[in-house]
């Protein structure tokens, strides 16, 4: 019924985001199969991790956001990810540093202000979610609801889940999370290197991770990751923002850190001072603010200073995971660098001292991650064959025993999935519950441990105590998430086991969220379904254009040629609408109207080829 | 689990021996893991999914323990039914006795801020450290011997000597921990 329109397939397409602390990008496998980032409708491919809410009640991400920083300060919110999976005790550091604005009542669940709305952390990383997955449907011309995100190594199951919840929100499907320097390895590997061992140092806005890797053969070994989820360039840029915040306070004789636009103002004037710096020794800070005007020199020499103990804060963990890799220095092949951060010389020659090896840079620092995460989409949609990752859990997992002590269950560093059976039992007759309390970390006691959460072994058959024999399974599946299931060994029957995750969201709170952003999501749909629309007009309206060179074009009678230009200019009048459904009845009737053109092409074709000439 | 062997000799496919060519063990590992990643099981069924996971845990698991002489050991003595667990460390080897005796003087004198101690400790460190060596070499013995005959007295002679193997482990850990505190 439609000769003129081309067939794409329906092969399930997987897409590889990198959800950053400051950019956000996504990517995916180019018919050739390389992989390739997707450029927003603004053309840029990184989308700045910032969101706003419009004083019209939009949700508006990246650029656009980036601007509105400014002007509405309080409307807006960056480097979300510093609160994923957290809790409000361990954010009280970050909320010296950053303007977040959580809620009251935000105990449980962390939630941030944006004007008179609130969305907890997972909502927020959605809404960045949800504008790549359009940005990408509309450059693929096709929906996408399958993807693979990238998390820090060193995240821990609670920010590994929340990044889960985020896409469950945003409406994808999280086939996998992938750790962010093994994705670059991938990308890496894929391009330049088969075989030896090679060190990913990534320091990125927010988090830092290093990982070593084994390469052999399409296999992708990782034997260790290091890192810290609090270390990165907001870091850096913070501490250029107290040297200029304390000089206007005695220049000007006022302190401009309440200030939201002004704080704003001078953050984006640090960052590119900052970026400046790696490539000339000298530059200068520059704020203008409300008639005000401030300016300070700053030399790379002062820069190195002020920066020397964060640069020197990724050297621990790269040490320890050398030697948990079980490798020296000498036995690295290659450091590749990931993130903006290690644009910075000071890095590049702390990285080079210590692995006594020349940096690797050829890849965008920006870009390798997300390139990484598509291929790794690639290998989970079959597309990518000989490729495959062995990745391991970054902390250990253990249960609390007696007297606050933590003991170890699946040590860190370990190939994942990874598991282990532990057998419990009750200390009082007739008990019908055991609580167990799951930890994730590296120290001996409860305390100095990071809290996962509790399981609790309930309706146990009532018996003596200590003949109940309970095996429970701690099992880390692929993405570094913990499952546990555990089973009567006596009976051999199913034991029921209710989970209260110590920090994040409920599994009904998550579905509470979803059918939310359903409802907020009908515009969002609306305006999707239009885009596709408008995907498909595209294409007929190229089609008819190559048409109309046709030597059959002119064979239409007036009459035809006239009914085709109407149905032509129809579409065209529809096309910037909302309404999709007229586009597609537009589209239709154009397609009705071109039918007797593309029979006579057809035609046309048939006498050509039998004449023995071209058309 | 169904066609899949939990036991992890088994998974690989190899002989239930104590010295194992790593090597081969490493080939085997990856290309298991080619077959059962759960990478590549994305888009099957649940079960199939489940299948996969399972697999790869058990292998994973397996890896780790194989490669390792020491967990490799204690894994083949529970396949034997030997108890192994930190209780047999706990007890001091009666050959032992004087030296950790010596020791724990030396400790409490260092915590108790006696700098002089610390050349006593740095070369008990030594000693132990060199006992520990000792010791892998025994144990190197008597895995082969054990390969040759597969004689269950030589495994109960290797549970004794991983007891005490882990009991010194435990004093280096321990002085040196004592000593890396002094410093700081």
């Amino acid at each position: 019924m439609t000769p003129l329109q081309i067939d794409f397939g329906n092969a399930e397409r997987v897409v590889g985001i990198d959800l950053g602390t400051t950019n956000s990008l996504i990517a995916f496998l180019d018919a050739t199969g390389h992989p390739a980032v997707i450029p927003g409708a603004d053309g840029d491919k990184l989308v700045p991790s910032v969101v706003t809410l419009t004083r019209k009640g939009e949700i508006v991400v990246g650029n656009k956001a980036r601007a509105a920083l400014i002007d509405e300060p309080d409307r807006t919110v960056y480097s979300i990810k510093r609160l994923m999976g957290r809790g409000v005790a361990d954010i009280q550091e970050e909320l010296k540093l950053f303007p977040f604005r959580v809620a009251q009542g935000s105990e449980a669940v962390i939630r941030v202000e944006l004007g008179e709305r609130q969305f907890t952390p997972p909502e927020v990383s959605a809404f960045i979610l949800r504008q790549l997955k359009q940005n990408a449907e509309k450059f693929l011309g096709e929906t996408v609801s399958k993807a693979v995100i990238t998390v820090p190594a060193y995240f821990n199951d609670a920010q590994r889940q929340a990044t889960k919840d985020a896409g469950r929100i945003a409406g994808l499907e999280v086939l996998r999370l992938v750790n962010e320097p093994t994705a670059a390895a991938l990308a890496y590997g894929l391009d330049k290197r088969r075989d030896g061992i090679v060190a990913v140092y990534d320091l990125g806005g927010g988090t830092f991770d290093i990982s070593i890797l084994k390469l052999h053969d399409g296999i992708f070994e990782v034997l260790a990751t290091n890192g810290d989820t609090h270390l990165g360039g907001d870091d850096i840029d913070n501490r250029l923002m107290q040297i200029a915040l304390e000089d206007i306070h005695t220049d000007w004789g006022k302190d401009i850190s309440h200030y939201g636009d002004a704080v704003q103002t001078l953050r984006r004037a640090v960052i590119e001072a900052k970026e400046r710096l790696s490539f000339a020794p000298v530059t200068n800070i520059e704020l203008n603010y409300k008639g005000k005007h401030y300016q300070r020199e700053i030399t790379r020499e002062l820069f190195e200073k002020l920066i020397a103990d964060i640069v020197d804060r990724t050297l621990g963990p790269c040490r320890a995971c050398i030697q948990d890799a079980g490798v020296t220095p000498e036995q690295i092949d290659e450091v590749v660098l990931v993130g903006g951060s290690t644009r910075i010389p000071m890095v590049r020659n702390a990285v080079e001292t210590l692995f006594r090896a020349k940096p690797h840079t050829d890849l965008n620092p920006d870009e390798v991650v997300a390139l990484g995460a598509a291929v790794q989409a690639g290998i989970l949609s079959g597309a990518v064959e000989n490729q495959l990752l062995l990745d391991v859990t970054p902390l250990s997992l253990g249960i609390e025993t007696m007297g606050g002590v933590v003991s170890k269950l699946i040590h860190r560093n370990s190939t994942i999935p990874a598991s282990a059976t532990e057998t419990f039992t009750t200390a009082v007759d007739g008990q019908r519950n055991v609580l167990i309390h799951v930890l994730q970390g590296e120290r001996e006691m409860v305390k100095d441990n990071r809290s996962l959460a509790r399981f609790d072994l309930k309706e146990i058959d009532p018996l003596p105590a200590g003949m109940a024999r309970i095996e429970v399974r701690f099992l880390i599946d692929a993405n570094g998430i913990l499952n546990v299931t555990a089973r009567d060994a006596r009976t051999g029957k199913e034991q029921s086991v209710d989970v209260k995750p110590s920090y994040g969201l409920t599994d009904e709170q998550v579905e509470a969220m979803i059918s939310e952003s359903i409802d907020r999501a009908e515009e969002d749909f609306n305006t999707r379904q239009a885009a596709e629309a408008r995907v498909e007009a595209d294409r007929i309206l190229a089609a008819v254009d190559k048409a109309k060179q046709n030597d059959a074009y002119l064979e239409l009678s007036d009459e035809e040629r006239r009914e085709m230009a109407r149905a032509l200019n129809e579409l065209l009048v529809v096309y910037h609408g909302d309404d999709h459904l007229l586009i597609r009845a537009k589209i239709d009737q154009l397609n009705n109207a071109t039918m007797k053109l593309a029979e006579n092409m057809i035609n046309t074709a048939v006498t050509g080829a039998l004449k023995g000439t071209k058309i | 689990m169904g066609l899949l062997s939990s036991n992890f000799y088994d998974f690989f496919g190899i002989e239930h021996k104590l010295n194992l060519d790593l090597k081969d063990l490493e080939k085997r590992f990856y290309s298991l893991s080619r077959q059962w990643h759960p990478d590549k099981f994305t888009l099957k069924s649940a079960e199939e999914q489940q299948q996969a996971l399972d697999a790869t845990a058990i292998l994973n698991d397996g890896y780790r323990t194989l490669r390792d002489p020491l967990a490799r050991a204690e894994y083949l003595l529970k396949e034997h039914g030997f108890d192994i667990g930190e209780q047999g460390a706990k007890n001091v080897p009666p050959e032992l006795l004087e030296e950790v005796f010596e020791l724990n003087m030396a400790l409490e004198e260092l915590r108790g801020g006696d700098e002089s101690a610390r050349g006593g400790l740095e070369e008990a460190r030594n000693r132990f450290v060199a006992m520990r060596e000792g010791i892998d070499s025994e144990l190197q013995e008597k895995f082969v011997e054990y390969d040759r005959a597969k004689d269950r007295n030589v495994l109960a002679q290797i549970r004794t000597i991983l007891n005490r193997r882990r009991y010194v482990r435990n004093l280096v850990n321990e002085v040196e921990k004592e000593l890396a505190g002094a410093v700081a």
